[in-house]
């Protein structure tokens, strides 16, 4: 990519370092911790599905049980594989039903049976592990046969709060032109501390995102890609308190992106910081083997913040998350990382401000999918004059080169989206790509555009300075990002937080090694360059 | 009702009552027979809707089996200004900066809400949607507002936890939310929730001002506060928006009111 702005690459360089030291501690905070939804990601790779009676999954009462019993520190795998092999049960959802009524007696295995524990675990988690990497090969093959669509991706979502009404709506977006479809979550599901079971029809200004809903609607626009000679991705959210097994849930069932902040749960949600963190290290393991395209969040700091005065906290989250996600073994066309074209139109140069934003953002992570997000916090009721927001949006997005578009509605914030506003939207991205999709390459920016990119970015470095001497931690408690703040100490889901003993087993980590895996599995399989 | 208070929409020519409206139906748009018959289906849809005459304008299929039109229509339906009814609010609507400016005025310290579902209701949605920041209808929540101080004690908190917590943290004001509830627990629960904090010796007379008592839910019927000893329900479809402008009402009056 040809660079336009001229930035220092010295001065990257100081970014990213400044963002590594940042981050540092807090990873070292999750290799230490483990959480209630990693353990119980691990029983679901290792093959336990379904609910009780109450609906409550069974990988919640098993890890409640053991912890119950034996507590956390060592991981529930040893005490769960222990009891398989001691009592002799045909598989994981007998010995929950067992443990529920209070018939299992989990212990601490010790030598020989502690290493028939451990043999079992890893063979149970080692299928659904398999199971993600056919998944990814799959993809892989899909991709292959029949087309990758050009960038930029367009993405939009569907939220009917019933998936047998979005299939149909997300079968239509596809057919008019979505490259990318997200279903968007029911609100507040990311506070629930379980995942729901089942396909689901009833939701709050969205759908549940359960198992079943995920293999049903990747299995409808698997039927669709193929009518349309393209691959369609799914997307959803790996965020809230059970981000570790809605990961794995992606890649059991195919997601081809997810949601998956490092900071948005808390920020946002009010989710602790601690456990998110730890939570977000383990998911992001599992995107990586799965091959998944994380999408970052840092557009929902402009909806609390002024767009123009916090243009560097978004850089800085960007940094941030990059660092996170290459340590935990994302690769670089795995980051999809957010930004937003939220700046008040009533601003004089508002246009020329988000160019500046968006083109710095794509020299600063050349090779990463970025994700382009629309206007929401000022598009007023006005569907005549968001419509038109909407295309300076596009035109931005493609004058900067950015590779994921989520396609602006201009009934934003009036009601989830009718069939219309959808198709008319989509007509704008067509109108704008057509008449202006190579403007990209022409276009050169002024003083005023290279100006103001680089100023955001020594405010970047100005913050992760500060950053860097408090403790990423204390200023999230300070009210850094979003105007919001979040003590350590505080939010949901701490009392999920476990610190790792001695003796820590969690045969999912083992098997996605601690950090950058190498060489892509997926490409080995099939002989090369398939990706 | 006087001349003066009938008006018609106004297109270009005062009296003309032209609009313009669009709309999708579940009809094919796609060969010329169909695009006929789809035309003709928005046609009376509009005729119906007492647009007369009318034009479709334009008309595109979506997909296979649906067509959007945009139609331009004569209403000849007569507005009355006299008869119009404003729901009453007992409140202005503010923005969130009038909010901050009239508590920081009023008060001079942040405004202290503690927020909780109370019983059996594990549900959320409500008091989060209100409380944090990402918020709900398009607006932020609480958590947003500079001069408010969010204590948001989560889901199936026992009365008395409120109470304490309530005094603990100086509450000028308690919410309290009641999503999903069976055989009318959001009533017995908020008759609970104001007899105890009528009894609390926390907020008997002579100690702690008696915080703020706000329930909400989509079963509660907003007028009847006074019957279960609280001192404001908000109904289904609630912003905090609104929230945040009735405490500013409640707590931090303004000179001028």
């Amino acid at each position: 990519m040809q660079t336009k702005l001229n930035l220092d690459p010295e001065k990257v360089r100081l970014a990213r370092d400044l963002a590594g030291a940042a981050g540092e501690p807090v990873t070292e905070l999750a290799r230490t911790h483990t959480t209630t939804s990693i353990e119980r990601a691990v029983l679901r790779l290792g093959g336990l599905d379904g609910a009780d009676a109450d609906g409550m999954p069974w990988v919640n009462r098993v890890v409640d049980a053991v912890r119950d019993a034996t507590g956390l520190e060592q991981g529930v795998a040893l005490p769960v594989w222990d009891a398989m092999v001691a009592g002799g049960y045909p598989d994981l959802r007998t010995l929950a039903e067992q443990a529920a009524s209070g018939e299992v007696k989990f212990r601490r295995p010790v030598g020989s049976e502690a290493m028939a524990a451990r043999e079992q675990a890893v063979r149970s988690v080692e299928r659904g592990v398999a199971t993600i990497d056919g998944q990814r090969a799959r993809r892989t093959r899909m991709i292959a046969d029949l087309a990758d669509p050009p960038p930029p991706w367009i993405y939009l979502i569907v939220a009917t709060g019933d998936i047998y009404e979005d299939i149909p709506q997300a079968q239509a977006a596809a057919r008019e032109g979505a490259d990318v479809i997200a279903v968007i979550r029911s609100t507040g599901q990311s506070l629930l501390d379980y995942v729901p079971e089942g396909a689901t029809r009833e939701g709050y200004a969205g759908t549940y995102a359960t198992r079943e809903n995920f293999r049903l609607m990747r299995a409808a626009l698997d039927d669709t890609s193929r009518e349309l000679g393209r691959y369609v991705r799914l997307t959803n959210y790996a965020s809230g308190l059970c981000m570790p097994e809605i990961a794995a849930l992606a890649g059991l069932e195919r997601l081809d992106m997810m949601l998956n902040d490092c900071m948005y749960g808390i920020i946002f949600r009010d989710i602790n910081p601690v456990r998110t963190f730890i939570d977000q290290r383990f998911s992001r393991q599992v995107h990586a083997r799965a091959g998944i395209v994380i999408n970052t969040g840092e557009d929902n700091y402009l909806t609390t913040a002024d767009a123009v005065d916090a243009a560097h906290t978004v850089v800085v989250s960007q940094l941030l998350n990059e660092y996170f996600a290459v340590e935990a073994g994302l690769e670089t066309w795995q980051l999809g990382l957010g930004h937003a074209f939220e700046i008040n139109p009533a601003v004089p140069d508002s246009f020329l401000l988000e160019l500046a934003h968006a083109q710095l953002v794509r020299e600063l992570f050349p090779g990463a999918p970025l994700k382009f997000m629309p206007p929401t916090k000022h598009m007023t009721g006005n569907v005549f004059a968001g419509y038109l927001l909407d295309a300076f949006f596009n035109l931005c997005g493609l004058m900067t080169d950015q590779s994921i578009l989520l396609v602006g509605m201009m009934t934003e914030g009036i009601h989830t989206p009718f069939l219309s506003d959808r198709d008319l939207a989509l007509e704008n991205v067509r109108y704008v790509r057509s008449a202006a999709g190579r403007l990209g390459l022409s276009f050169q920016p002024d003083a005023f555009v290279v100006d103001r990119a680089h100023r955001v970015l020594d405010e970047a470095v100005g913050l992760l300075r500060r950053i860097g001497a408090d403790g990423l931690l204390a200023a999230i408690g300070d009210g850094t990002f979003g105007v919001t703040r979040r003590p350590p100490d505080g939010g949901r889901g701490l009392d999920g937080v476990v610190a790792r003993a001695d003796g820590y087993f969690n045969p999912v980590s083992e098997l996605l090694g601690d950090g950058p895996v190498g060489a892509d599995p997926v490409a080995e399989v099939l002989g090369g360059d398939a990706e | 009702m006087s001349v003066a208070d009938l008006v018609r929409p106004y297109g270009d020519t005062t009296g003309d009552g032209r609009v313009q409206v669009s709309f999708t139906l579940p009809v094919p748009g796609v060969s010329d027979a169909e695009r006929a018959l789809a035309e003709g289906a928005a046609l009376q849809l509009a005729g119906k809707m007492g647009l007369s005459p009318a034009m479709v304008v334009h008309a595109k299929p979506i997909g296979p089996s649906f067509t959007f039109f945009v139609v331009y229509g004569q209403v000849s339906h007569l507005v009355d200004l006299s008869a119009v009814v404003v729901p009453s609010r007992e409140f202005d609507l503010l923005s969130p900066a009038e909010v901050n400016l009239r508590i920081r005025t009023a008060l001079g310290r942040k405004l202290v809400v503690v927020g909780a579902t109370v019983g059996t209701d594990a549900h959320t949605v409500g008091i989060d949607a209100i409380l944090n920041v990402k918020g709900h209808a398009g607006e932020k929540g609480l958590e947003y507002y500079r001069e408010i101080r969010v204590v948001n004690m989560g889901a199936q908190v026992p009365v008395p936890s409120l109470v304490a917590r309530a005094a603990a943290e100086r509450a000028d004001a308690v919410l309290v939310s009641q999503v999903v509830t069976q055989r009318d627990a959001h009533v017995t629960n908020a008759r609970e929730l104001g007899l105890a904090f009528g009894v609390a010796p926390e907020f008997a007379v002579g100690a702690l001002r008696r915080p703020l008592l706000v329930v909400g839910g989509p079963r509660f019927d907003p007028s009847a506060a006074s019957a279960l000893g609280v001192d404001k329900i908000f109904g289904r479809g609630t912003t905090p928006g609104e929230v945040a402008s009735y405490l500013a009402h409640a707590l931090a009056p303004s000179a001028a009111s």
